[in-house]
């Protein structure tokens, strides 16, 4: 490692230290003025009454203030809950507005400093320790010693580093309160971008595309000479940055509705719930025009690019996901499960997930024409369980927080519904396969240890079989890895496509299937 | 043929397991057993390098899952054998148990070649075949190693110093010949793959033979003696000068042998219901112009086990092998190649194309007979389709008719430097020709990596 390597290593350390300890500096206290500025009209009036107790009153941390919120909170709502007075029990959480709201700390006078602090100095670490990695070598492979690594083949780092994610992403999608610190810090990013306040989305939009950027160069380092791998890297960086992150906050600043021009039902599993298509209908040509768009992606889009490209036009080049799991999960692709039986598992729950998000979007469009005449409430329930169980729990908690665990594919292999439909088109109506070179393979296994989505590419190649499977994400490390030039990504002709009963060629002596 | 018969194959290398998965493909009956005191289950023996370099695990080198033994109802014997008993058709392990067979194959695969240097059994020496090669070899490269040498330059020998790199030991390469595998890749490749060895701070040196290795009092290596008389302090010397048959055990016995077990060219040995297949067996007449009695490479191994499955189950054709392939790849080089290229030929009887990259590690050469048909080719650092010139090669195009296709030979992935436009002008000016070079396509323009 040369010096300015270490260094870098140092930075992003202590970068990351301090974003783990700025959420616990700084004091809350709240005023009346503070809650009824920061509750609905018709809970305001109940709202400043339970929380009365805590007028006037400092609280040392974030664990202090919340518990005594909670403490008053609860209790009142417990009490109708308990005469089943549902109608007047208040479900809106107002935690994370009142914390923030009442956060009184170096950090909200400071924003920058503490930014330049953590996220910055893990950034500007990061691209210290990628952006010469590997100079003094030529190119190639570079998969030494991943199996002796500590963080990247599940050893105590890797425990260590699953577990940050995990603890991350439950914080962020059920205890944001928690994290109201971070929040400010980023607040004045915020205002210079959409001229709104940050919220907890923000902060996550903007770790996640910084992320992406960095750990790209590192797959630019990683993957000199492989010009596929480079401009995959470099879409993906490209989409999360202008679609995924700016261009929505830029709409917001220019009064539009938050848009990602990218993303695409039922991965966006929220785009035809009643509140976004009132969004689309009542923003004239531009709401108009992001509906259409967005059901033309889905009609139009998926099938026509799957059956020219494979699915890989979308998993690997485009998508947010992929692009967080083609960067930042690189480092871990090797851990996922090839077995039969995980590919068994992996068909059920993907397609099962696919057929939840078709059924729920259903229900939620008969529930919209029906003016809400029939199913009224459990499209809600629909959308809440939904949401916590695949939106959250699985595509962030499991999805990202497993990437030490499981490889980093968990989310687009096992659950995505969107990679399920783009799936099916590639396995059953598309030019896409992964051709492999005669009887040149020598099953020593690399493209199967290296395949993210598990797929035991090595069974194939050793039998002259090309591949076609529908969860293929099109990402080109088996090729970029196998040491005697076997397989290639490619685009043809349908015809001959799926060889069920391939013959090797080489021996004269027999014409035998494999 | 007796319907339960016991097919044993000794060996679970590339050769007895494709045998064993063909003939249970083809006669769904009978009794198969497949022996190895190596490992109980099959492995890909070239990737135990990688096993070291930590790019997978032992489990990662398995090509099948455990559970498809069972399924395939092959039955697995992890045991050495001691002996092979002709007479009584029975196998006799070092456990003392016995094996009742009614076929035999023996696919035992090869061992380092010794050539009986002076301390060549001293601890810390050793060839890189087996499992338990690999295994040694992390054992003694364990503690540290000032300088490492390697014997003989071959494709396990390039490989041995790649392992040995990535733990950053030093490396002394010594290699026979004036050039690396130059009995096997023309003066041309020879150069570039020596240049790129030594990019990789590896150090060769050509024209050298091993003359001793010296060992201290406690056994291990400490030193060796080149052929020029230089010492070289080392803890490690890889001994990689080729392998031989692995049929030690089967000398002096009713099984005729020579170097490897004498084979017909329906793999039958001198014994009824014995044949042998793959590294170590040895044929009578070399299968074909091109090819010697005794074929060391995977693929061959494999083509030796599914003819002789095929044979063991029908009616048994003779052994054909198709138009030659191989490849490899040397440090971050990869090679292949197709037909006939020898590292010498006469000037007189064969047309040479040689092309090489300004970077020096990338290259292309095509021999062709004075008629210009096609002979073989050679491609370092791009990969070219194995379909393509096996047609072209069997069908005898011209060497110009491949150079015009090239394109649809390109095998590299998409967005890569189109080198064969390149070959394609430099065998124009070189031969003349009536097509056209092929030009960069839009995408290969917007995108494409520049030659």
């Amino acid at each position: 490692m040369s010096i300015i390597q270490k260094i870098g290593l140092g930075m992003f350390l202590i970068g990351l230290t301090a974003f783990i300890i700025i959420p616990f500096i700084g004091k809350y206290g709240i005023s009346e003025e503070l809650v009824l500025a920061n509750t609905k009209d018709i809970h305001q009036e109940k709202m400043a009454e339970i929380l009365a107790p805590m007028y006037g009153q400092e609280y040392g941390s974030n664990f202090a203030f919340l518990s005594v919120f909670s403490e008053n909170f609860n209790s009142y709502n417990d009490e109708l809950k308990s005469q089943q007075l549902w109608d007047q029990v208040i479900w809106d959480d107002y935690s994370f507005a009142l914390a923030k709201a009442g956060f009184q700390s170096p950090v909200r006078d400071n924003p920058w400093l503490f930014f330049m602090l953590s996220i910055g100095l893990a950034v500007l670490g990061g691209f210290l320790y990628n952006f010469r990695k590997h100079e003094d070598e030529p190119a190639g492979i570079k998969n030494n010693g991943i199996f002796h690594s500590s963080l990247k083949n599940r050893g105590i780092l890797g425990m260590l580093t699953g577990t940050f994610l995990i603890v991350f992403y439950i914080v962020l999608y059920w205890f944001p309160a928690y994290m109201v610190a971070l929040v400010w810090m980023v607040n004045p990013i915020s205002e210079l971008i959409s001229g709104n306040p940050a919220s907890q989305w923000f902060l996550y939009g903007l770790i996640y595309t910084l992320a992406i950027i960095v750990m790209g160069i590192r797959m630019f380092r990683k993957y000199r000479g492989n010009k596929y791998q480079q401009l995959r890297t470099a879409s993906v960086m490209f989409f999360q940055t202008a679609f995924a992150f700016l261009i929505p906050e830029i709409l917001v600043l220019l009064n539009q509705p938050y848009f990602d021009f990218k993303n695409i039902w039922p991965l966006d599993y929220d785009f035809f719930y009643d509140y976004q298509i009132s969004t689309f209908l009542s923003n004239g040509s531009v709401g108009m025009f992001m509906l259409v768009w967005g059901i033309l992606l889905i009609v139009v889009g998926v099938p026509v690019f799957t059956y020219f490209f494979g699915k890989r036009w979308y998993c690997s080049w485009v998508c947010g996901c992929g692009g967080l799991a083609e960067t930042v999960g690189d480092p871990f692709r090797q851990l996922s499960d090839k077995s039969v039986k995980a590919w068994k598992y992996e068909r059920w729950i993907i397609h099962s997930v696919l057929v939840l998000a078709v059924l729920m979007t259903g229900v939620t469009l008969i529930n919209y024409f029906s003016g809400f005449s029939l199913l009224g409430n459990v499209t809600n329930q629909l959308h809440s369980f939904y949401g916590f169980a695949i939106g959250s729990a699985f595509a962030g908690v499991v999805g990202t927080g497993f990437y030490p665990f499981m490889g980093n594919r968990v989310w687009c292999r096992f659950g995505c519904p969107l990679a399920a439909y783009l799936g099916i088109v590639q396995r059953f109506k598309s030019r896409f396969r992964i051709t492999t070179n005669g009887g040149q393979c020598i099953s020593c296994g690399n493209c199967s240890t290296y395949c993210e989505m598990g797929i035991d590419v090595r069974w194939y190649a050793q039998r002259g079989q090309n591949i076609v499977r529908s969860s293929c994400v099109g990402c080109g490390v088996c090729s970029a890895v196998c040491p005697r030039g076997v397989l290639k990504l490619e685009n043809g002709s349908e015809e001959n496509r799926i060889n069920e009963l391939p013959i090797i060629i080489g021996n004269d002596s027999i014409k035998i299937n494999m | 043929m007796n319907q339960n018969r016991h097919v044993v194959i000794l060996g679970n290398g590339i050769s007895g397991v494709t045998c064993a998965r063909h003939v249970r493909k083809l006669d769904s009956n009978c009794q198969i057993t497949l022996v190895s005191g190596e490992s109980k289950y099959f492995f890909s023996r070239t990737a135990l390098m990688y096993v070291y370099m930590g790019q997978m695990k032992f489990e990662h080198t398995q090509p099948y899952e455990n559970h498809f033994w069972e399924k395939n109802r092959i039955g697995l014997k992890e045991a050495w054998v001691e002996k092979v008993d002709f007479d009584k058709k029975s196998l006799v392990f070092k456990s003392g148990e016995s094996l009742a067979y009614d076929i035999l194959v023996i696919a035992t695969g090869s061992k380092p070649n010794k050539f009986g240097w002076p301390g060549q059994d001293s601890i810390g020496v050793q060839g890189l075949y087996s499992k338990q090669d690999l295994e040694l070899m992390e054992a003694n490269t364990q503690s540290e190693i000032k300088r490492a040498v390697i014997v003989g330059g071959g494709l396990i020998g390039i490989e041995m110093a790649e392992m040995l790199a990535y733990k950053k030991i030093p490396v002394t390469f010594l290699v026979r010949e004036n050039g690396f595998w130059n009995n096997v890749l023309p003066k041309e490749e020879s150069d570039l793959v020596g240049r790129h060895i030594l990019e990789h701070h590896i150090d060769l040196r050509l024209g050298t033979e091993l003359k001793e290795i010296q060992a201290g009092s406690d056994g291990k290596v400490i030193a060796i003696i080149t052929s020029k008389g230089e010492k070289i302090d080392c803890q490690f010397v890889g001994l990689t000068a080729g392998v031989s048959p692995n049929i030690d055990f089967l000398r002096n016995t009713a099984l005729e042998v020579n170097r490897g077990v004498r084979v017909d060219e329906f793999f039958r040995t001198n014994l009824p219901d014995v044949y042998a297949i793959g590294d170590c067996a040895e044929f009578d007449k070399a299968p074909a112009a091109d090819r010697r009695p005794i074929e060391q490479v995977w693929y061959t191994g494999r083509m030796h086990g599914e003819t002789l499955a095929y044979n063991l189950c029908k009616t048994p054709v003779p052994y054909r092998p198709g138009v030659w392939f191989n490849s490899a790849k040397f440090l971050d080089i990869e090679y292949q190649t197709y037909g006939t290229v020898p590292p010498v030929w006469e000037e007189s009887l064969v047309k040479n194309f040689y092309w090489e990259h300004p970077s020096g590690k990338v290259a292309f050469r095509m021999l062709m007979r004075q008629d210009g048909s096609l002979y073989g080719v050679n491609n370092f650092g791009f990969r070219l389709r194995h379909e393509f010139f096996d047609r072209a090669i069997s069908e005898n195009w011209s060497g110009e008719k491949v150079i015009a296709k090239l394109d649809q030979a390109n095998f590299d992935p998409e967005f890569f430097a189109p080198y064969y436009i390149e070959i394609q002008k430099a065998f124009k000016a070189e031969f003349g020709g009536s097509f056209k070079p092929a030009r960069k396509t839009f995408i290969q323009k917007l995108f494409g990596a520049r030659v």
